[in-house]
């Protein structure tokens, strides 16, 4: 369902995260490879506690998380050093990620800070050794398309892998990374994706950011008029980003829709919490019957409304649930879903005079342990509180589809304190004015298009791809664009889809291979089967050069075949195929090419091929 | 934009936007808004359990607990107990504490007549009671106090050196696991100085060092003390903070309080390297004690001979320990150290160079017959000296 976004006040914002694509870490000399987990050579354990602040609080995302006591493990590599493992101060801030930061700042048209200064970001959830990310603010202030603006970008270091649960593993941590802030200026989901779309455009116009799954996060803010500001943490797939703002509006519209509800019917949360375990002594229920402890906690008032779905696959139950979650526990019951798993009507019916409640009032039971269930039981008290004014301010996360579950508060703004382990780096004017913007690829795009002669989408394909580089170079070399691009784009790929390894061909070998085929020593037909004899021998014959290498494999899949050769063969054909060329005529020439190349193995372009196809048949038929 | 105004520093205005980052801005570009009034810092009281022991914690400037004021972003030590245990309030369930601020300095600039303050609070502090002590040091020079001490003062309880590697505003800290580590060794069955810090990178165990017997061996990691020549008298399992005490540990009771808190100051300690010129033994001319940290079993280049020989013969004690650190000094194997043997030098057995050092301070301080210190140079006092090698 769509809503009048105008109507109901929606302001959307987004923060993006890209990984940059340098030699060396953030804040040490490690190179920015991820590793696989298996590969890890070591790990060690460490538990973190959030310092007290001056005013003797403790920030309210970071005292959520100190609600379990965590110890987090983390894995360790030969690419990794003592500055991820907290063990060492970090080294001065990469001036190479800097300029990529400062390239970013200048093709969005931001203003530089005057000197920048490296920050201690408080996070407390294992994913940083130290307790807290290394942020610093670069810029302020760019433009975007339509009335939209960028508000800061930040260069920061990446935090460490989850591997599951507390376990972590340091080779991602580091990884230089860019964090752009709009302004809250969006006022539809089309409107987000496309300002996600542009943003991630110019970051991968520098040609210095990393490429694939998780190298680029979004999280999008969300409000409606009325409702909260939530924040939805790492949104990975652009394409869903529009269906995640529609659905949280959805959400928040269903939240004040409840609360009017709640308001309507006079509803209130009973604070005292009632142990029920015996009533539940003989249940069927498997969930009831393992647990120590069974409480209730009586919501008069909010019969139907904790069932009532706010978002795909989402109830206000689902809400509490998550709070729940927190205490460790498995979830929570709420009879306006029972009777269901084991838990009988009689069961329900009775737990209702037990309590002394009506129709209209309903219970969440929670069980586990005397600790668990108590801390649980407190947080649905709280969550439901919290329906009775509507939506409240929070960190979600992305569910598979574009829904979200609770994750914790919204960070406090105050949890920063200066890294003075880094010192302070200036940028002066002429650092800035030394910072070359790249092209943007749309405008790449539509050069190779215009210039190039490549078809729109082609020409929009290669501008975007990762070979993009090397297309250029081939181009700059003498290669026909459209051979280029189709090879890089095409042909490369789908050997790579078939099981071909031809990552292990190199750029020069590629090049190689396309002046081969412009220089007539080679067909167009036979790069298929070249580059699988290159992938093939890759690593043989080291000493070669890339174009003795190509001439090898040219030579082994489509030896050379002279004018005189071809003449030959084709003479043989069709003769051998007499009596089906009398029948055809000349069209016989179709069906025979495929016979001519077969035989000379795609050694010679089927242009060729077919002119003297056509000559001999023309020879015949006089 | 708007922010807090923090500093000027290098020719810049330090501001604190209200996003939390800090900048640097020139300062014609800052327009002071208004000055609000500083906010007074909660101090709730913390409550301590009158049943369990008291231990004293004396700080000399190594910081177990910090705070951090997110609105400037100034990070401030901690030193009464009330604040330290806000900050780690676990140690309340160990004992509970009375803290004494003997000294804000950093670890480089501490220096003997510090040492002397030390021991004598240390002495004070037990003899009013306390049933143990602990000592936050910075990590460099922890060593050296821990040994100093370890001369001074005799004590039936746990004497107890700690610190962190990694600062305590950090909530990664190896600050509060080795305060906790300490405090159960500091209530716990052992009779001697010791250090108490991370075994391992894991936050899973704390080993307990013999103050002799223990150097800094890295510059940056948890786990930079060692005991060098012997392993720990102990460790601490963490979180269970379940002490193990070797048989070799000293144990409470074993001897009555006893305070020697004299030192020579006029010691000194030389690295030798090669090719070092003779007229470096210059500067130590009027010293009372000199302790060579040389090559190998205990060697220093032979054009030495004769200028050391010049200074034993002036009255200074000279003392020959090893810059391999493990091992024992043995001067009766080459020619040069023949030499040295009869010019005077002391062979300090399996001394580290820095425990020799202030055992000569002490021992100069209280004998003058050259033949006294030779003794109590190599007989092992507080068990800086290993009857056999590892
Ligand atoms: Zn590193």
């Amino acid at each position: 369902m769509e809503y009048d976004y105008a109507e109901i006040g929606l302001k959307a914002g987004i923060e993006i995260h890209q990984q940059l694509d340098t030699a060396e870490k953030l804040f040490c000399r490690c190179p920015t490879a991820l590793r696989d987990t298996a590969e890890h050579t070591d790990e060690f354990s460490r538990y973190l506690r959030a310092t007290e602040s001056e005013l003797g609080e403790i920030d309210r995302a970071a005292q959520e998380e100190m609600r379990l006591v965590r110890r987090f493990r983390y894995y360790t590599y030969d690419t990794v050093c003592l500055v991820e493992h907290d063990e060492e101060p970090p080294a001065p801030l990469n001036p190479e990620a800097l300029s990529v930061c400062l390239t970013i700042a200048k093709m969005l048209a931001m203003t530089p800070i005057e000197q920048v200064h490296t920050m201690r970001k408080l996070v407390i959830d294992g994913s940083n050794t130290s307790g807290f990310q290394r942020t610093a603010l670069v810029a302020l202030n760019g433009t975007l398309p339509g009335d939209c603006r960028v508000e800061t970008i930040c260069l920061e270091e990446e935090a460490a892998q989850r591997v599951e649960d507390e376990t972590f593993s340091l080779d991602r941590l580091g990884i230089p990374l860019v964090e752009i802030t709009t302004a809250p200026c969006m006022h539809t989901p089309g409107d987000v994706q496309a300002v996600a779309r542009q943003i991630g455009m110019v970051l991968r116009s520098t040609g210095k950011v990393k490429r694939g799954l998780g190298t680029i996060r979004q999280d999008v803010n969300v409000s409606i008029r009325d409702g909260a500001r939530v924040e939805i943490k790492g949104v990975q797939e652009l394409d869903l980003i529009a269906e995640v703002v529609r659905r949280e509006v959805q959400r928040q519209v269903g939240l004040l829709g409840i609360r009017d509800e709640l308001r309507a019917r006079g509803a209130s949360v009973d604070p005292a919490v009632t142990d029920v375990t015996d009533l539940f002594a003989e249940t069927q229920s498997a969930i009831l019957k393992k647990a120590k402890n069974i409480l209730a906690v009586c919501l008069p008032g909010f019969a139907g409304l904790i069932g009532r779905e706010i978002q795909p696959g989402r109830r206000l139950g689902s809400e509490m649930a998550d709070y729940a979650k927190k205490c460790g526990v498995g979830g929570i019951f709420h009879t306006d879903e029972l009777p269901a798993y084991g838990v009988t009507a009689e069961e329900v019916a009775r737990l209702r005079e037990h309590l002394g409640i009506g129709e209209q009032d309903a219970v969440v039971l929670v069980a586990a342990s005397r600790q668990r269930a108590g801390c649980a039981a407190e947080q649905v008290i709280i969550r439901a509180t919290m329906a009775l004014d509507g939506v409240p301010e929070e960190t979600r996360r992305m569910l598979e589809g574009g829904s979200t579950a609770y994750m914790r508060p919204l960070p406090g703004a105050a949890r920063m304190y200066p890294e003075t382990d880094v010192f302070p780096v200036s940028i002066g004017a002429g650092l800035w004015e030394s910072i070359e913007t790249p092209e943007l690829l749309t405008d790449r795009a539509e050069r190779f298009h215009r210039d190039l002669g490549l078809d729109e989408a082609l020409a929009r394909q290669m501008a975007f791809s990762e070979r993009l580089l090397l297309f250029e170079r081939a181009v700059a070399e003498g290669v026909r664009p459209v051979l280029a691009a189709r090879t890089l784009l095409g042909t490369i790929r789908e050997l790579a889809r078939d099981g071909v390894g031809v990552a292990a061909v190199t750029d020069d070998e590629v090049i190689g291979l396309l002046q081969a085929v412009e220089a007539g020593s080679a067909a167009k037909e036979a790069i298929p089967d070249v580059l699988i004899e290159l992938a093939r021998t890759a690593g043989e014959r080291a000493r070669q050069t890339p174009e003795e290498r190509v001439a090898a494999a040219i030579e082994a899949v489509a030896p050379a075949i002279s004018a005189a050769d071809l003449e030959a063969v084709v003479r043989n054909v069709v003769e051998e195929r007499e009596e089906f060329v009398r029948e055809r005529g000349m069209g016989a020439l179709g069906p025979l090419m495929g016979v001519v190349m077969k035989e000379v193995r795609g050694s010679v372009d089927g242009k060729l091929v077919a002119q003297a196809l056509k000559r001999e048949l023309e020879r015949r038929a006089s | 934009m708007t922010g807090t105004y923090i500093t000027d520093r290098d020719g810049m205005a330090v501001v604190k936007l209200d996003t939390g980052y800090n900048i640097g801005v020139s300062p014609g570009a800052v327009h002071l808004l208004e000055r609000p009034a500083p906010q007074p810092a909660a101090t709730p009281v913390v409550v301590q359990n009158p049943e369990l022991p008291e231990l004293a914690i004396i700080s000399t400037g190594g910081t177990i607990a910090s705070r951090v004021d997110y609105r400037t972003g100034a990070v401030t030590s901690q030193f009464s107990a009330s604040d330290i245990l806000r900050a780690i309030p676990e140690l309340g369930d160990i004992a509970r504490y009375r803290s004494r601020q003997l000294a804000s300095i950093l670890s480089e600039n501490m220096r003997p007549s510090i040492w002397q303050e030390l021991a004598r609070s240390i002495h004070a502090e037990i003899e009013s009671g306390a049933s143990g002590v602990i000592v936050t040091h910075g990590t460099d020079t922890m060593a050296y106090s821990a040994a100093a001490v370890s001369f001074m003062v005799k004590s039936p309880v746990p004497i107890v050196f700690v610190g962190s590697q990694r600062s305590a505003d950090r909530p990664s800290s190896d600050n509060a696991m080795n305060a906790l580590c300490s405090a159960a060794v500091a209530t716990g069955d052992l009779g001697e100085v010791a250090v108490v810090m991370h075994d391992t990178t894991s936050d899973d165990r704390c080993a307990v060092h013999r103050a002799t017997k223990v150097r800094k061996m890295h510059t940056s990691r948890r786990d930079a003390f060692a005991s060098i020549g012997m392993p720990p008298i102990g460790y601490v399992d963490y979180p269970s903070l379940e002490v193990s005490l070797s048989g070799e540990a000293v144990r409470r009771g074993t001897h009555d309080l006893e305070l020697a808190d004299d030192l020579e100051e006029r010691c000194g300690l030389l690295h030798f390297v090669p090719g070092m010129p003779p007229e470096i033994l210059d500067t130590f001319e009027g010293y009372a004690g000199l302790v060579l940290s040389g090559t190998g079993l205990g060697h220093v280049r032979t054009e030495w001979i004769p200028r050391l020989s010049e200074l034993i013969a002036g009255g200074t004690t000279v003392v020959m320990t090893s810059q391999c650190l493990h091992g024992r000094v043995c001067d009766r194997v080459y020619d040069t150290g023949r030499d040295l043997l009869g010019i005077g030098v002391i062979e300090g057995e399996d001394m580290l160079p820095e425990a020799a050092l202030v055992k000569l301070m002490w021992v100069l301080a209280r004998e003058d017959d050259p033949g006294t210190v030779r003794a109590l140079m190599q007989e092992n006092l507080r068990g800086e000296i290993r009857r056999g090698s590892r």
